[in-house]
């Protein structure tokens, strides 16, 4: 009996990737609107920076959520530090989202 | 500077208030043709340092390009309205973006935390050329002036509504509070993006410097009630309590007030209340 030489083919890897999304809103309600944002893509194929757009990805923290986008952190309710209550300063209403892709590549067999 | 601007030429109440609620003027295509060409080749060149502090006419003297630019009559005008007579120069800067360059600068305020209650420096920004919206015009946030954060901490936001991405004609001046955000966008363009910057230190009390013939004009309170579309709905009254503060400082009127804010969360009676 003999054996037929396999043909090495190209290996397939998938590897999870995330993409992160970050919405400011008007209170600290996730259906209230979004007021500021900013994106990082961590599958490369995009490069989100300052000011590169006038018009937010998503009206409310809730239609982020609609279109399958992971919340996994919300800014805390801090009460105003005593004689500070007057000082404005970050932005308060911070909600963190992200997405997993599966990102495939190809390698050569060695 | 030259002598002080005449009273036609000083900002009316009207247009200090909006600089209050805004944090920022914007003189469209001020500068002449003539010195806008010019500007390229002396900006190219690179302008000479000074010693922080330095008197205007001692940093540019008489017949220089920057001088020329300092004495336009509007931009004297509106100069002398918030800084006053003989600002000093705290330095300035010559920002060249080159095509394609590839990176924004963060959101920042210059310089740190700068948190006077009755005094403000001025940034002057000059745009020799028209800038486009690809070519990575600065990036200004209206009303972000009066935020107690400290130079990059904010580069965490990218994107905020209302944000105004300078596109603009040649010969553009923009005269910015110190504390407003404000970003070197990205030039997705394929010529270089120009723009001066002179940052002026007040040597006298900024108190009644504009022209205040119109003081009890509607329209100042008007200006000074202005909401922009990134303010939370509870940090944006905040923000109209700490313009009312810095109005009341500008005009050395501590009765001054918009819709009872501020009268309202200092009325002990029987009480020392003082609260400017």
């Amino acid at each position: 009996m003999t054996t037929q030489p396999t043909t090495a083919e190209p290996a397939l890897t998938s590897t999870v990737r995330q993409q992160v999304l970050v919405l400011y809103l008007n209170n600290s309600s996730l259906d209230s609107s979004v007021i500021g944002w900013a994106r990082h893509d961590g599958t490369g194929a995009t490069s989100p920076t300052t000011g590169d757009g006038d018009e937010p990805p998503y009206t409310t923290g809730i239609a982020a959520l609609l279109d399958g986008w992971r919340l996994f952190q919300a800014s805390q309710l801090i009460p105003p530090y005593p004689d500070h209550e007057y000082d404005a300063s970050f932005l308060k209403h911070e909600f963190l989202f992200e997405k997993l892709l599966n990102t495939t590549t190809t390698t050569s067999p060695t | 500077m030259a002598a002080r601007p005449a009273r036609e030429q000083l900002l009316t109440s009207a247009r200090m208030a909006r600089f209050v609620a805004h944090g920022y003027l914007r003189l469209n295509s001020v500068v002449p043709d003539a010195l806008n060409d010019q500007a390229l080749g002396v900006l190219a060149a690179g302008v000479p340092a000074v010693p922080y502090g330095t008197p205007v006419a001692e940093a540019f003297p008489e017949g220089s390009f920057a001088r020329s630019l300092l004495d336009l009559p509007a931009i004297a005008g509106a100069l002398s309205s918030l800084v006053g007579p003989d600002p000093t120069i705290d330095h300035h800067a010559v920002h060249i973006r080159q095509p394609q360059e590839g990176q924004a600068q963060p959101l920042h305020g210059d310089a740190i935390i700068d948190v006077r209650p009755d005094a403000f420096d001025v940034q002057l920004m000059y745009y020799p050329r028209a800038v486009t919206l690809e070519a990575g015009g600065t990036l200004i946030v209206p009303g972000s002036h009066l935020r107690r954060t400290n130079e990059s901490d904010t580069g965490r936001y990218q994107n905020l509504l209302g944000q105004q991405r300078m596109v603009c004609e040649a010969g553009t001046v923009l005269i910015l509070h110190h504390g407003i955000w404000h970003s070197g966008r990205r030039n997705d363009s394929g010529v270089p993006r120009y723009m001066f910057k002179i940052r002026l230190n007040p040597t006298v009390p900024q108190v009644r410097l504009w022209n205040t013939d119109d003081l009890g004009d509607p329209a100042v309170a008007e200006e000074l009630r202005t909401r922009f579309p990134w303010y939370e709905q509870a940090t944006g009254r905040l923000e109209l309590h700490n313009r009312i503060r810095l109005w009341r400082a500008l005009t050395g009127d501590p009765s001054f007030d918009l819709d009872h804010w501020v009268t309202r969360v200092t009325n002990r009676p029987g009480r020392n209340t003082a609260h400017t």
